[in-house]
């Protein structure tokens, strides 16, 4: 879709070099008797690059065609991680550079959001939320006060990370995906 | 605005997007708590406006009311009338205005709405509120005195005497305020000159980008003299038809007034309408008509000089708020 430059807005997406791009700052500015100028901050959705430009009203731009499509994580074959639309049982791969940080909080089933552009995945976004099981911890006796509060775990897809000292091998952890912390225990 | 990079993905989750899109200018649920929340800009507002009431008519002038709804505005290539009916709403009561100087009415003020399709920002509404004043046998210079007067005189009233802070930048109303010519402002803060700047057709970029935010910085700047051709109806100067007596008032970087030492030549005024009409045409803008009745006026309007300025912005600076939706009761969003 072409629109005019009287219509940017903070958040909008456009195409620009074929690639998705998203304004993040906005200012309609206007000299006295002058013209209209939009000066925009613009990132690049799937680099995170970002850029300065002012445009004129006469100016007119393409919307990126961006998607989000409900998937399923299935399983990884080889360096490719398979998705699965739940509505068609379409399926599609994504290589290890598009999924990720996402790798680190991907297990069997998972529900995610794969973003895509003009058909083509370029970013995956999970809930908020995840559970995980400890795989590898340090025991901890009640009473060990010798050492510090928190202590690096790893989980079942590999993650390391940060939780009390009390979290113990086995038991499943709650972690906040947008900070990649430790949130609480889960129970059962 | 933060910008909220799950810790996951490259790429945002689209409502992240809507997020940021509605937070521009939205309706907030609580309205009545945030129309509430104005009280004091909103007294300062309106007391702001008494005063400058009052100082015009202890100088002997007339508030005059013109209509807001006229058939013919004056043609510019960059300010677009929004329609009403087959008429138009005013950019600016001007036209009225200068017909009133004709007849005799040698000092006239005027506080009206203004209307401007597709100007909304942080520092623009559609809508906004313009004080304009025309002095008869006044040239741009007294004219430019005459505003330091009025600014200072209100800001007495408001109870600002000494420095203070607008935006993080401090203020500072003494005089001598600072006057520079356009050319002087290319020359020390723009990477070209302003010939270059016109030639490149980049002069309003280079404005924006690298001359505005140093103006009025301190102390208010008066920049002068502009380049002819940007404004239809000011006078040119006589020994230098290259140039405008035009100024405009710069406080802390805002643009606050726009004034010239107007002209009264019938026939230049229509040549330049005429262009502005056939500028108009080839860009497909809005079909407007010639003010005939304007251009007969001018045959009797005498030498004078007039000046808009935006109450919105001069309240924003009063009421240190760097929105214009914060000195306004309703934005067209919260209607």
């Amino acid at each position: 879709m072409i629109i005019p430059a009287s219509e940017l807005r903070k958040g909008i997406r456009l195409k620009i070099d074929n690639e998705p791009y998203v304004i993040t700052e906005f200012n309609f500015v206007k000299p006295g008797k002058g013209q209209a100028l939009y000066r925009t901050k613009l990132k690049n959705m799937v680099t995170g690059s970002q850029f300065e430009r002012s445009f004129r009203s006469v100016d007119t731009f393409e919307t990126a065609d961006l998607r989000e499509k409900k998937m399923q994580y299935l399983y990884k074959e080889g360096d490719k991680y398979c998705f699965m639309d739940n509505e068609n049982y379409e399926q599609i791969y994504l290589t290890e550079a598009q999924v990720g940080d996402a790798v680190n909080f991907l297990i069997d089933n998972i529900e995610v959001e794969i973003l895509l552009f003009e058909d083509n995945p370029i970013g995956i976004s999970l809930p908020n939320f995840v559970e995980l099981i400890v795989t590898e911890a340090e025991p901890w006796a009640k009473g060990d006060t010798a050492a510090g509060s928190t202590k690096p775990v790893k989980v079942q897809t590999g993650y390391t990370i940060l939780v009390p000292t009390f979290v113990t091998e086995g038991e499943k952890i709650r972690i906040d995906t947008r900070t990649g912390e430790y949130l609480t225990r889960v129970k059962g | 605005m933060i910008d909220p990079t799950p810790y996951t993905s490259r790429a945002l989750p689209l409502k992240y997007f809507e997020k940021l899109y509605k937070n521009m200018n939205e309706f907030h649920q609580d309205d009545h708590f945030y129309l509430a929340r104005k009280s004091q800009t909103l007294q300062a507002r309106a007391n702001l406006i008494q005063n400058i009431r009052l100082f015009f008519t202890r100088y002997g002038f007339l508030e005059v009311e013109t209509p807001l709804r006229i058939p013919s505005p004056a043609p510019e290539e960059n300010i677009e009338a929004l329609p009403s009916g087959n008429w138009f709403l005013q950019t600016s009561p001007e036209i009225c205005m200068k017909r009133l100087l004709a007849a005799g009415y040698n000092r006239i003020f005027q506080i009206s709405k203004c209307f401007r399709a597709d100007e909304r920002g942080d520092k623009h509404l559609p809508e906004f509120t313009m004080l304009e004043w025309y002095v008869a046998q006044y040239d741009y210079h007294q004219l430019m005195d005459q505003c330091q007067e009025l600014i200072k005189s209100l800001a007495g009233d408001m109870g600002f005497v000494r420095e203070f802070m607008w935006h993080n930048k401090k203020i500072n109303l003494a005089l001598p305020w600072e006057r520079i010519s356009v050319a002087n402002a290319f020359l020390k803060y723009a990477p070209v000159t302003l010939e270059e700047s016109l030639a490149q057709n980049e002069f309003d970029e280079i404005l924006v980008d690298y001359i505005e935010p140093h103006l009025g910085i301190n102390r208010p700047v008066f920049l002068y003299d502009y380049p002819a051709g940007l404004a239809s109806l000011a006078r040119l100067k006589e020994n230098n038809p290259a140039i405008s007596e035009r100024f405009e008032l710069y406080i802390a970087g805002l643009e606050i007034a726009n004034g010239f030492s107007e002209l009264i030549d019938a026939r230049e005024q229509k040549q330049r309408f005429e262009e502005a009409l056939r500028t108009r045409a080839s860009k497909n803008l809005a079909r407007y008509t010639m003010p005939e009745k304007f251009l007969l006026s001018l045959d009797a309007l005498p030498p004078c000089a007039g000046i808009a300025l935006g109450i919105d912005r001069l309240v924003m600076i009063f009421a240190g708020k760097e929105k214009i939706d914060d000195v306004v009761a309703f934005t067209p969003e919260t209607l």
